[in-house]
This record gives structure tokens, C-alpha cells and sequence, in this order.
């Protein structure tokens, strides 16, 4: 017992190091809060266009969703931190991070949007249209919301994907708390600060986790219900 | 425009690193498919399981798929990697990784057909069992079913997701595409390989992408 | 039969259409249809499904367009006019599906078009809503959502919606459709009671009996064509067309509404 604490859970390297891991979570939270906006707009942008194209525009927008979908972040940042110096460009660490997440998450968020947007019926945009709404008003006011609470339990996933996907800055060395707690566990020879980060990760996701599975219980039922519905319609019409 | 091809698309360093970077192909593939099969099982019994047993019974699979759900893929995989030794467990990297996203995958399999076999009414459980079949029975034949197609698309979604994870291995020394890629950078000095690890991937997991949209329409997760 | 005022059939049209078409894709499904309501006139369309009925309708806010003709209101061409939303506010609309916002009160989805398009202060537009709302009876519902109410509720609350914008023509498609047997009256009679206000209307319904008693003039449309046309007596009673003629005996006209 002694050794695992000793090993695991180390009183004296804690007392050490739990500052550093602070400021480490606090810029995970930082990466996450630049992260989850920059990727949610741009996707939203995407998704929009993506209702309003048609023909190629709409092939186009789906192969360069798909593409950011299938390209891992981590080769993502990779390719952009260690391949722009060879061009001479130099690009910080937090530069190659916003645009290469933003580019794999704003795929996600356009693929989330675009659901549930297609899910509002049609009849919500013509009698939005019908007394004389705009395309951005109808849009905004009367889709958007509607579109937004069917898919909340993905947007959901999505920010914490996110926020666990800021551990891969420290591959760049940028100071969040898993390369802070890598860092004290290569000066102190112990892993109690990676043990630490862990537990610190699971302190802060682990509310949103549950929340969403409590969301996701909720859209089962309603699906089923939902499922009900549109067998009696289709029946409806069947008899006409 | 020169000084691109020569950095990214450069023949000489591909054709030097082609015979590699494909042995790191079948190593990813060979994880990839390791964690699928693994994880989407355990996930799979982990699900039937939580139905099947009493509430209390049901605490120790909770917690498991929310820790492995919480933290993030790489964080498993690095602690798997540091901290095991100190507990007697010598792993390999590969076993690491294979370790790690199998028990995320798991997690997340987990959640996913729980919910489903949950969303299931009580009135099929009511009706099979009036009808003679035992619990087990209904579980399997009656209720398994239609819980399958209603999750077949989230599941299939994040599936894709964690195996793109197989890149993190190169974090902890798994020879797989990025990692070797990576060493063939620092030792060329040239983006080429990474070129050929992005390319490898997208040939990879685009398919996969594909693929989850026909489930999608076809076992619509929305009515 | 209560016919409350005489139609001023000497009046220019409100609304005219001129032989309209429409191609989907590479099917005619209208051929050059001609149509005219005058003001506070009462227009009823009927027709087999599939016959065009709602495609016309909607060219009337241009919610469709029509691949050929011309769509006249107060005289001037709506397809060349620049600000389709203004039209929308003068041309009401109450769709078969209701299409209630979901995520909104009663009175805010009547209330929204009044602070976005006609930018009134939240309280004035409130108020008027509340107005309107009570006019189609439903002045202690504000607060409930779509899904609280009942079918013939949600559709007067979208009969208020389209009437608070004040327009100067209401179209109805198939407004009782979707509801249940015992809540189309209220409907009706929230129908009734604005045609004795004046209000001028098209109106797209299968209730023969209730088109009988409201109509000024009632449109017969097969298949993308106006089979006949005239006032209610005489469409119902001495129809001239055999596909007139099919096409009513298909309703039984001794049963009826309110
Ligand atoms: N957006 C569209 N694209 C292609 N075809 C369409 C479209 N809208 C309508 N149609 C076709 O045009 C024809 C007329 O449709 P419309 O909805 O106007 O008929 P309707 O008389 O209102 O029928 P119903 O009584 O069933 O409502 C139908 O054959 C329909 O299939
Ligand atoms: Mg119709």
C-alpha cells in the first residue's frame, strides 16, 4: 500500500507540483474556450451554406466536411507546426492549433448543425417566409432554435471531444496539463502528476458526461415517440 | 511553387520512405482492427449486462464508462504507458494503445446500447414475457434487436471517431503511420512523409466517413 | 343559408392570375391557369389531390414561382416587385400542418413577424397579439405552447398569426385537414366570422358543405386545368363538366359542419 501511494499518489511531489498543474488546467480551459467558439461559428457558417447550395457547391461542401472528418488533428497540427517552418513560415504553437482544430471540429459542429436544421420541417421555414421573415430572420429565429435543441446531446460530445482534443497540444509543447504533468513527471521520476492530470480531467468532464448521457436518454424516448408519429402519418396517407 | 513540391511532395524522400511508411499502415490497420473488435465487444456484454443485473450491480460499469468516457484518449494512453510499470505491468506501446482505446471504446459501446436497450418500452418486455420467453431470451431476441438499429449510427460515428485515435500511439512510441512519419521528418528534414501520413489516413478513414453516411440514412437516428 | 353582403363584382380584382404554369423538373403540373378574387370576395378552390391546388395558392406570396404567367395584386405584378417580404405581410397564409413554431408561446408566434418584419416595440407587439388572439378565441391561451394546445386551437393561434400583419388577403390551405372531426367548427367559425368582417379570401378545402355557405364563387381545378368555375349553386347544384360531376358525387353533401 505504502509503495502505491509512494508510486501513484505522492503527498511531497503533489505539494510540489500542484501549481503547475493549475495553471496547466487553466490553459486547457483557455485552449477549449478559444477552441469551441472559433470551431462552433465556423461550422455553423458551413452547415448555413451548406442549406443554402446546391448542385456542385453542395458536393464540395460535403467532400471538405468529410475530409477534415477522416484527417486526424493530431497529424492535422502536426503537418501545420512542423511542415510551415520548412516553407519558411514560422507559426506558433497556438496559431497551428486554432487552425487545425477549428478545421476538424468545425467539420463536426457543420455535420451536427446540418442535422438538425434538415430536421425541421419544411412548413417552419414557409410560414416563417409567409409573414414576410427574411431568410436570416427565419433562419436565426425560427430554425436555428429548433434545429439546436434537437441535436444538443451531439453539440454536447462535441465540446467535451473538444476539450479532451486540447491534450494534444502538448505534442507542440504548449503548457495545458497533460504536457505540465509530463513535465513534472519527467523532473520528479514519479507519475504522480500525470495520476493527478487524470483526475483533474475527470473532475471536469465527468459532469458534462453524465449530463449528456442524461440527454441522450431523453432523445431515445422521444424518438421512439417521435418513431410512433410518423407511423401514423405514413398510415394517414396511405389511406387517402 | 518549387520549393513546395521539393518540402511536401518530394519523390526522392517518398520513394525512401515508401517501403516504411507502408509497414506503419499494416501496423495501424492492424491496431485499428484490434480496438474495433475488443472494445466494441466489451462495450457490447458491458451494455447487456447493466439491463440485466440489479441497480446495484450496475455501479461499477457506470463508473467505468464514465472515467473512460471523461478522460481524455491521450491521457489513457500515456498513464497506461508510465504508470503501469510502477505497478509490475510491462506493456508494450502497441499494448498500451491497443489497451487503452479498447476500454474507451468500450466505455462509449457501453453507453450507447444501454441507452438503446433502455429506449426499448416496457410493453416488448411485458409482451415476450407474457408470452413464456424467458428473460434472457426476450433480452436477446426481443428487445437486443430493435435497440441495435436505433444505435447503429451513433455507434458507428464513434467507432470512426476512436479509431482515428490510433495516431495518439505515436505519442507513446507505437510505430505506427505518424510516428514513423515523424522520424522520418526530423531524420530528412523534409514534410514529405507527413504528406504520406496525411494521405494514408484520408485513404483510410474516408472510406469509414462514407460508409457511416449510408448507416446514417439508412438507420436514421432522428424520425 | 345565411349570405351576409353581396360581393361588388364591378370592383377591380384584389388578386389575378394569369394563365399560369409551373414545371417540375420536366412535368407540367399547372397549364396556364386564370383566376381573379375581387376584394372581399370569397374564393374557394377544390379539386382532387395532386390537381395544383396548393402550388397555386402559393404562388400568391410566391412562396412558389410560376414558371410562365403573371401573379397581379392591387394591380401590380408581384413576380417583378423588389420586396417579396413587404407582399408577405399584405397576403396571409395558414398552412394544412398549422406549422406553429414550437419553441414559442401562442402569443409569440403571432407576435414574432410583428417585432422582426414590422419592427414594433416587444410590448406593442404583445399587445396586438393578445388582440388577435382573443379574436380567434384563444385570449386566455397566450402563454401555452403549440404542443399544449389542440389541433383546432394551434390552427386558430396560426389564423391569428397571419391576420395580426393586418393583410389584405388571407389564403387557407386545406385549414381543416388535419384536424379531428369535433375541432373543425371552431375553425370554421373563425373563418365565418371574417368573411362577415370583409375579409378577402382563397381558400383550398375539401369541407363541400362549408364552401356551399361561404363561397361568393368556387374554382373546380383537374389536373392542372380550371374545369369550371361559378358561384356555389350553381357549381354544387347544376354542375356542367362529367369530371365536375365525378368529382362531387365523391362527397356526400347532406353532412355538415357547425
Ligand atoms: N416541390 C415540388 N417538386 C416536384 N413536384 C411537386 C412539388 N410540389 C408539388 N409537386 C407536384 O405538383 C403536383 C401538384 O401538387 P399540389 O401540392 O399543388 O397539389 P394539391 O392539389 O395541393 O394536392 P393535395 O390535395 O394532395 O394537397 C403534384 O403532382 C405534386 O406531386
Ligand atoms: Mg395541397
Amino acid at each position: 500500500m505504502d509503495a502505491v501511494l509512494t508510486n501513484f499518489a505522492n503527498g511531497d511531489i503533489l505539494a510540489i507540483t500542484w501549481r503547475p498543474l493549475l495553471a496547466g488546467l487553466a490553459q486547457t480551459m483557455l485552449l477549449s474556450l478559444l477552441v469551441i467558439p472559433l470551431g462552433a461559428i465556423a461550422g455553423l457558417l458551413i452547415a448555413a451554406l451548406f442549406v443554402v447550395s446546391a448542385g456542385l457547391a453542395r458536393v464540395l461542401l460535403m467532400v471538405w466536411i468529410d475530409f477534415f472528418r477522416a484527417f486526424p488533428p493530431l497529424v492535422l497540427l502536426i503537418y501545420l507546426y512542423f511542415g510551415a517552418p520548412l516553407l519558411g513560415y514560422e507559426i506558433s504553437a497556438y496559431a497551428a492549433i486554432a487552425v487545425s482544430f477549428t478545421l476538424n471540429t468545425s467539420s463536426y459542429f457543420a455535420e451536427i448543425f446540418r442535422a438538425g436544421i434538415e430536421g425541421v420541417p419544411r412548413g417552419q421555414w414557409h410560414a416563417a417566409r409567409a409573414t414576410g421573415m427574411s431568410w436570416l430572420q427565419s433562419f436565426f429565429v425560427i430554425v436555428l432554435p429548433q434545429g439546436t435543441r434537437a441535436v444538443l446531446p451531439d453539440l454536447l460530445s462535441n465540446i467535451i471531444t473538444i476539450t479532451q482534443l486540447t491534450a494534444l497540444a502538448s505534442v507542440v509543447s504548449v503548457p495545458e496539463l497533460l504536457h505540465t504533468a509530463q513535465l513534472a513527471q519527467a523532473t520528479s521520476y514519479n507519475v504522480t502528476p500525470i495520476i493527478a492530470a487524470a483526475v483533474i480531467y475527470l473532475a471536469l468532464l465527468w459532469p458534462l458526461v453524465r449530463l449528456m448521457s442524461h440527454l441522450d436518454a431523453r432523445r431515445y424516448s422521444t424518438k421512439l415517440s417521435a418513431a410512433a408519429t410518423q407511423r401514423r402519418r405514413r398510415q394517414e396517407t396511405a389511406d387517402e | 511553387m518549387g520549393r513546395f513540391v521539393d518540402q511536401f511532395i518530394n519523390p526522392v524522400i517518398w520513394a525512401r520512405y515508401w517501403d516504411e511508411m507502408l509497414g506503419a499502415i499494416g501496423l495501424t490497420v492492424q491496431l485499428t482492427l484490434l480496438v474495433l473488435l475488443t472494445g466494441l465487444l466489451l462495450g457490447l456484454v458491458l451494455g447487456l449486462i447493466r439491463v440485466a443485473v440489479p441497480p446495484l450491480f450496475r455501479i461499477p460499469i457506470v463508473i467505468f464508462a464514465d472515467v473512460f468516457r471523461a478522460i481524455p484518449p491521450l491521457v489513457i494512453l500515456v498513464v497506461n504507458y508510465f504508470a503501469l510499470p510502477f505497478a509490475g505491468i510491462r506493456l508494450s506501446g502497441f499494448d498500451c494503445a491497443w489497451l487503452g482505446l479498447c476500454l474507451v471504446l468500450a466505455a462509449f459501446t457501453e453507453e450507447i446500447i444501454y441507452g438503446g436497450l433502455r429506449a426499448v418500452g416496457k410493453g416488448q418486455w411485458e409482451a415476450a414475457r407474457s408470452t413464456g420467453l424467458g428473460s434472457v431470451t426476450t433480452l436477446m431476441l426481443i428487445v437486443f434487436p430493435q435497440a441495435l438499429r436505433m444505435t447503429v449510427a451513433p455507434l458507428t460515428n464513434r467507432t470512426i471517431a476512436i479509431a482515428k485515435n490510433t495516431a495518439l500511439g505515436s505519442v507513446i512510441a507505437v510505430p505506427e503511420i505518424l510516428n514513423i512519419a515523424m522520424s522520418a521528418l526530423s531524420n530528412s528534414a523534409n514534410s514529405t512523409p507527413l504528406t504520406m501520413a496525411a494521405l494514408f489516413y484520408i485513404v483510410l478513414f474516408a472510406p469509414l466517413i462514407v460508409f457511416s453516411r449510408w448507416i446514417e440514412h439508412r438507420f436514421p437516428q432522428r424520425g | 343559408m345565411p349570405i351576409v353582403y353581396k360581393p361588388e363584382y364591378t370592383m377591380a380584382a384584389l388578386l389575378k392570375l394569369d394563365n399560369v404554369s409551373k414545371t417540375f423538373g420536366d412535368r407540367e403540373v399547372l397549364h396556364g391557369v386564370s383566376l381573379e378574387v375581387a376584394p372581399k370576395e370569397v374564393v374557394f378552390l377544390v379539386g382532387p389531390s395532386g390537381s395544383g391546388k396548393s402550388t397555386l395558392l402559393r404562388f400568391c406570396n410566391l412562396l412558389e414561382h410560376p414558371s410562365s404567367g403573371a401573379v397581379l395584386f392591387e394591380g401590380a405584378d408581384i413576380l417583378k416587385q423588389k420586396n417579396v417580404n413587404a407582399l408577405r405581410q399584405s397576403v396571409g397564409m395558414v398552412f394544412q400542418s398549422f406549422n406553429l413554431y414550437p419553441h414559442m408561446t401562442a402569443l409569440w408566434n403571432v407576435a414574432i413577424a410583428l417585432r422582426l418584419v414590422q419592427r414594433k416595440s416587444a410590448r406593442e407587439a404583445r399587445e396586438i397579439a393578445h388582440h388577435f388572439l382573443a379574436e380567434v378565441g384563444l385570449a386566455h391561451r397566450g402563454s401555452a405552447y403549440p404542443a399544449e394546445l389542440s389541433g383546432g386551437q394551434q390552427q386558430r393561434v396560426a389564423i391569428a398569426r397571419a391576420l395580426a400583419l393586418k393583410p389584405k388577403l388571407m389564403l387557407f390551405d386545406e385549414p381543416t385537414s388535419a384536424l379531428d372531426p369535433e375541432l373543425v367548427g371552431s375553425v370554421l367559425d373563425v373563418i365565418r366570422k371574417m368573411r362577415h368582417e370583409g375579409m378577402t379570401m382563397l381558400i383550398v378545402s375539401h369541407e363541400m358543405q362549408f364552401a356551399r355557405e361561404a363561397a361568393d364563387k368556387v374554382v373546380f381545378l383537374d389536373q392542372g386545368r380550371v374545369v369550371e368555375a361559378g358561384a356555389p349553386a350553381a357549381l354544387f347544384g347544376n354542375p356542367q363538366q362529367q369530371r365536375t360531376i365525378e368529382f362531387l358525387s365523391r362527397f356526400s353533401l347532406a353532412g355538415s359542419h357547425g
